[in-house]
């Protein structure tokens, strides 16, 4: 790629992005060229007062006009095709990614890795893997935006939004906010750190060792009370949440949702209004008691239960 | 150009281009109007997409008796205004102030069932706020947030409506309107319909749509 | 056309006129002429412009350097706000249409006035309170949500006076619906007998699509505002995740909305170039069906591709892509445009006065704001550029490169009708070349920016991005003074300029058929219906 004017590209998608983007401006050069060549041509051979042939122009012109309406649409359309593409690879992660946690609050960026790993403003990842981040905001709209790898995602709140890169290059590069956000928006970013895969694993332990993201889930799962009801055998009847995650949970609606993060969220926040089938609406809401990092732990939690077994003896 | 008329303005050449024109304006105007209950109309859809038990719930709340007597009157006044109209038609001077004053009562009785209906529902904390009733669910709140906004929305329509109606009243009885000429009476009768339609819509999505589950 | 002699410069302007017809303030105010509101219009929007660009010159001042120097967060915030809501909603939507349209939409189809006079009078009030409005609450501390309003930092978490302003926008949005009401029905209703559709000036065809854009989507904006402001002051939760509110669903509304917005303020910027593009080539329009129905096909594609704005708002990405493949083809009518007006001027017998010199700058100008405009419509490269200063400088070059320079050819084109004098033809070609080199100076940079991934609405920046900061406040120095000459010549030729005549210019349209400045009830006599629109006889002209 033409190292002038393009930015620092740092994943296979940058690239592709540029020469999308190239292309782009060869076709503008094209329309430039053939808009400005002729009109400067026609000031310069039909200034007023320079002798000129002006007969009226006797040739058919909606054949022209049907030619600069059917080429242009076939150039769009294919640079549409293009540009779908690319997006509808960057729109959707990979199963095998390295996965990470960032809740955006004005204003920073606060990241959490599986490992349970925390860091403000930063993130560090290993070069030549995936990366999968799964984000949501405290407050109003942020977004994530790493010029180097050309992405770029709004961070909504209420929504478990994703973004997935998979850097190829050693580096520190850009991390900024890019939705306006308040006062300090232009301060809301940091630095995206890639490093050589040994360097990340030594990284990895040098933080203090840490729970798991799942293991200060299920610290809060406790601290919360929600095991008094999911996990103990008291009166209350709640449902199990061993292999839960992932799977389809009837509602006494009739309907039939997946327990994906989002449906996971809403039932902690607004309980009552997707009650699985078979139970009362007997769960208070947790809305304001409980903070988006302890959210996302809980479902890294709720997560690590999906592949186990509820105990036999307990009530179904 | 045609012969002086007193109702006839400058800047038309004849009372069939002033007509004209008048009847486009209010056309246009009308599009604007549903263009503006329409960005109501497409949050309560999309909510009501969302969260639909929530809002069957929530619909159950409101008095059906109410909205019902309030539908009658509505459609009714839509009625007399249809014969205020035919009358002016005919430059039946009686006939139209007549029909147009019982179009402003039933008006009137709308908005006083209006307000009894509304004063219940504040008794029985149907107002979004900290006393809702349903405090733990913000989406039977939200259904109620569209209740009142439209609602109260068509509301300020109608109170608008008794202003038109009665000053085009007023201008009736002192004779401005006559076969040739009675194009504001016309004008005011597609406003008034139009208030009547988006009641139409209204009630069977704010109070009937919730009833059958 | 050709016939009508040029009048004796020396010969005073007609004597009874629009502008001689009453010199009383009350006169002014209360005035029902179509022309004199499109002066009441004309001063107002300037005075708004000259707030905004004031905005506008703070904050390419304090971006010279990248941590900031003499202004804080807050304030900045605050300055981009008021430079998009003004330069939005108060200077760039009435720009052509009312001040402009107003003046010339009666003279072309050959009527005394608009359909509905005091309405149009009621528009310009309802304008002044909803400016009245939005200056109040910069005074009392301003707004820091930009133009936008985006939910739910606008509904929730600003401490600014956003109902104040988003009131005054409600209410100045009613002008504007009235507005286009009031010219969709001129335009069906008024015309002269003969002036049939297809023989309108483009012009026209131009106004009556923007109008159908404002009184359609208008309400909308009035209706979302509102409920934002409802939100704002109970907390219900239509805009709050908390709540079980969507924040997305204002943005779709918005942009349902300010979509085809931003045609409302480019296709009167269109309809003024194929005026003067065939007048001062003394040509018949090349494609006259043509650009007369790419300007509908604008205003109803403009309503199907909100979505593009939202490509990285979470919407699904089947929703982008069927956005993207619209705005691809909203490009269609554009291009038609530009390939057109080039086209017109083959065989032309070109002069370039000032009204060509912008007309020429216009087409530049907004064919590459309508390029940079296929970046942001192909999806992948719109994750990348949106947000950032790419967008910024892309539609800088459709609003001003093209509106504002369609403005000044506008404004240049009819001044003579305006007031019966002509403006400095020198100063003024000058002014116009100033103006060009300034904008691009000032925008250019910010492409390339944006590509670096230098983000909008920033305050601090990185250092790598300064240089670029630099060149753009260079050049926005530069257009700040190309601005400020046309109000002084223009001024200037109110008293010393030289008498215009009826038709200075030698144009065809009715509105050229009467006296400079026209009659109250605009023509002494009825004009004369030409057989077509653009009559010009180019080969019997060149001389």
């Amino acid at each position: 790629m033409p190292g002038f004017l393009f930015p620092n590209a740092a994943t296979e998608h940058a690239r592709n992005v540029d020469w999308l983007f190239l292309c782009l401006i060869l076709i503008s050069a094209f329309y430039l060229a053939v808009i400005f060549g002729p009109m400067a041509f026609f000031i310069f051979k039909f200034r007023r007062g320079k002798k000129a042939d002006r007969r009226p122009i006797r040739i058919k012109t909606w054949k022209i006009e049907i030619i600069w309406t059917v080429i242009p649409f076939f150039m769009m359309m294919g640079i549409f095709a293009w540009a779908a593409d690319l997006y509808y690879q960057v729109e959707r992660p990979p199963a095998n990614a390295l996965e990470a946690f960032v809740v955006g609050k004005q204003w920073m960026w606060k990241i959490e890795h599986a490992e349970g790993n925390r860091e403000i403003n930063e993130l560090h990842i290993p070069l030549g893997r995936s990366i999968k981040l799964t984000m949501t905001s405290e407050d109003v709209i942020h977004s994530f935006f790493i010029p180097a790898f050309r992405v770029k995602q709004d961070v909504v709140p209420g929504r478990y939004v994703t973004e997935w890169f998979h850097p190829t290059k050693v580096g520190t590069y850009h991390l900024f906010c890019a939705e306006y956000c308040g006062a300090n928006h232009s301060e809301m970013g940091g630095g995206i750190i890639v490093m050589k895969p040994e360097d990340y694993a030594a990284w990895l332990s040098a933080g203090a060792p840490r729970d798991s993201l799942a293991a200060s889930g299920e610290q809060s799962f406790r601290n919360l009370g929600c095991s008094g009801c999911h996990m103990g055998n008291s009166v209350i009847h709640a449902p199990r949440l061993e292999g839960v995650y992932g799977g389809p949970v009837p509602l006494v609606t009739g309907q039939i949702v997946t327990a994906d993060d989002q449906y996971i969220r809403d039932s902690i926040l607004l309980p009552a209004s997707q009650i699985a089938a078979g139970y009362s609406n007997a769960m208070p809401t947790f809305q304001g008691r409980v903070s988006e990092e302890q959210l996302v732990g809980l479902i890294a939690y709720i997560r690590s239960l999906a592949n186990k077994n509820p105990p036999d003896n307990t009530i179904p | 150009m045609a012969e002086v008329q007193p109702s006839l303005r400058e800047q038309f050449d004849s009372p069939a281009q002033q007509r004209e024109a008048s009847r486009l304006g209010i056309w246009a105007f009308l599009a604007t109007e549903v263009m503006f209950f329409g960005g109501l109309f497409v949050g309560y859809i999309v909510y009501r997409h969302s969260f639909p038990h929530a809002f069957a719930a929530a619909s159950r709340h409101t008095n059906l008796l109410y909205g019902t007597l309030n539908t009658a009157i509505l459609l009714t006044s839509s009625l007399t205004m249809a014969l205020a109209v035919h009358a002016g038609e005919h430059g039946a001077r009686k006939q139209i102030v007549k029909n147009l004053l019982l179009t402003i009562l039933l008006a009137a009785a709308f908005l006083v069932v209006k307000g009894f209906e509304y004063s219940e529902d504040i008794h029985e904390h149907l107002v979004p706020g900290p006393s809702f009733f349903a405090g733990g669910d913000p989406r039977q709140e939200l259904f109620f947030y569209f209740y009142w906004a439209m609602t109260g929305l068509h509301a300020l329509h109608v109170i608008i409506g008794i202003g038109i109606l009665s000053t085009i009243a007023s201008l009736a009885a002192r004779g401005r309107y006559n076969a040739a000429y009675y194009t504001p009476l016309e004008v005011a009768g597609l406003y008034w319909h139009f208030v009547d339609i988006v009641w139409i819509y209204l009630f069977p999505l704010l109070y009937l749509i919730g009833r059958h589950l | 056309m050709s016939a009508i002699t040029i009048s004796d410069t020396e010969s005073p302007p007609a004597e009874e006129n629009y502008l001689s017809a009453g010199h009383t303030v009350r006169s002014w105010l209360l005035t029902t002429d179509h022309k004199r509101i499109g002066i009441l219009y004309l001063l107002s929007i300037l005075i708004f412009f000259a707030v905004a660009a004031v905005a506008a010159g703070l904050m390419r001042m304090e971006l010279l350097r990248p941590h900031g120097w003499f202004i804080l967060n807050e304030t900045y915030n605050k300055l981009f706000t008021l430079h998009g809501v003004l330069m939005v909603w108060f200077f760039l939507i009435p720009s052509i249409p009312a001040v402009l349209g107003n003046f010339v939409i009666p003279m072309m189809i050959g009527a005394r006035d608009v359909a509905f006079p005091k309405l149009n009078l009621l528009s310009w009030y309802l304008f002044m309170v909803g400016g009245a409005c939005v200056l109040y609450s910069i005074i009392v501390g301003g707004v820091d949500t930009g133009w936008t309003f985006y939910t739910p930092f606008s509904s929730t978490y600003s401490n600014t006076h956003v109902i104040l302003m988003a009131a005054g926008i409600f209410i100045a949005g009613f002008g504007s619906i009235l507005t286009g009401l009031n010219f969709i029905v001129t335009i069906h209703t008024m015309r002269m007998p003969g002036m049939t559709w297809f023989r309108m000036p483009l012009f026209l065809w131009s106004l009556y699509s923007t109008s159908l854009i404002l009184i359609l989507a208008t309400p909308v904006l009035a209706i979302t505002l509102a409920l934002m402001a409802l939100e704002r002051i109970w907390h219900i939760g239509i805009f709050d995740p908390k709540l079980g509110g969507d924040p997305i669903l204002f943005q779709h509304l918005f942009w349902f909305y300010s979509h085809p917005a931003v045609y409302i303020m480019i296709l009167p910027g269109m309809g003024v170039v194929s005026e003067v593009i065939s007048c001062f080539s003394r040509k018949e329009i090349f494609g006259y069906h043509w650009v007369a129905f790419a300007s509908v096909a604008i205003a109803v594609l403009g309503f199907l591709v909100w979505g593009h704005h939202m490509f990285v708002s979470s919407q699904s990405i089947y929703a982008g892509m069927i956005f993207s493949v619209l705005s691809f083809m909203v490009s269609i009518p554009s291009a038609i445009k530009v390939f057109n007006w080039t086209a017109t001027l083959y065989r032309g017998s070109i002069s370039l006065q000032t009204p060509m010199l912008y007309a020429l700058a216009f087409i530049g100008l907004f064919t590459i704001g309508g390029l940079t405009g296929l970046f942001l419509a192909a999806l992948a490269v719109d994750v990348h550029l949106t947000d950032t200063y790419f967008v910024v400088a892309h539609f800088h070059y459709i609003m001003v490169g093209g509106m504002v320079t369609g403005f000044m050819a506008g404004l240049h084109f009819w001044w003579p009708k305006m007031t019966g004098r002509l403006y400095p033809e020198k100063p003024a070609q000058l002014a116009a070349l100033i103006i060009f080199i300034g904008f691009n100076l000032t925008f250019f940079p910010q492409f390339i920016m944006g590509y670096l991934g230098m983000p909008r609405r920033y305050h601090n920046y990185a250092p790598e991005f300064q240089i670029y900061h630099i060149l753009s406040t260079a050049g926005a120095s530069i257009l700040g003074v190309g601005y400020l000459m046309p109000v002084i010549y223009l001024i200037w030729s109110l008293r010393y300029g030289k008498i215009a005549g009826p038709n200075p210019w030698r144009a065809c349209g009715l509105e050229w058929e009467t006296s400079s400045p026209p009659p109250v009830h605009n023509f002494d006599q009825p004009p004369a219906l030409p057989v077509k629109p653009y009559d010009y006889d180019t080969e019997a002209d060149y001389g």
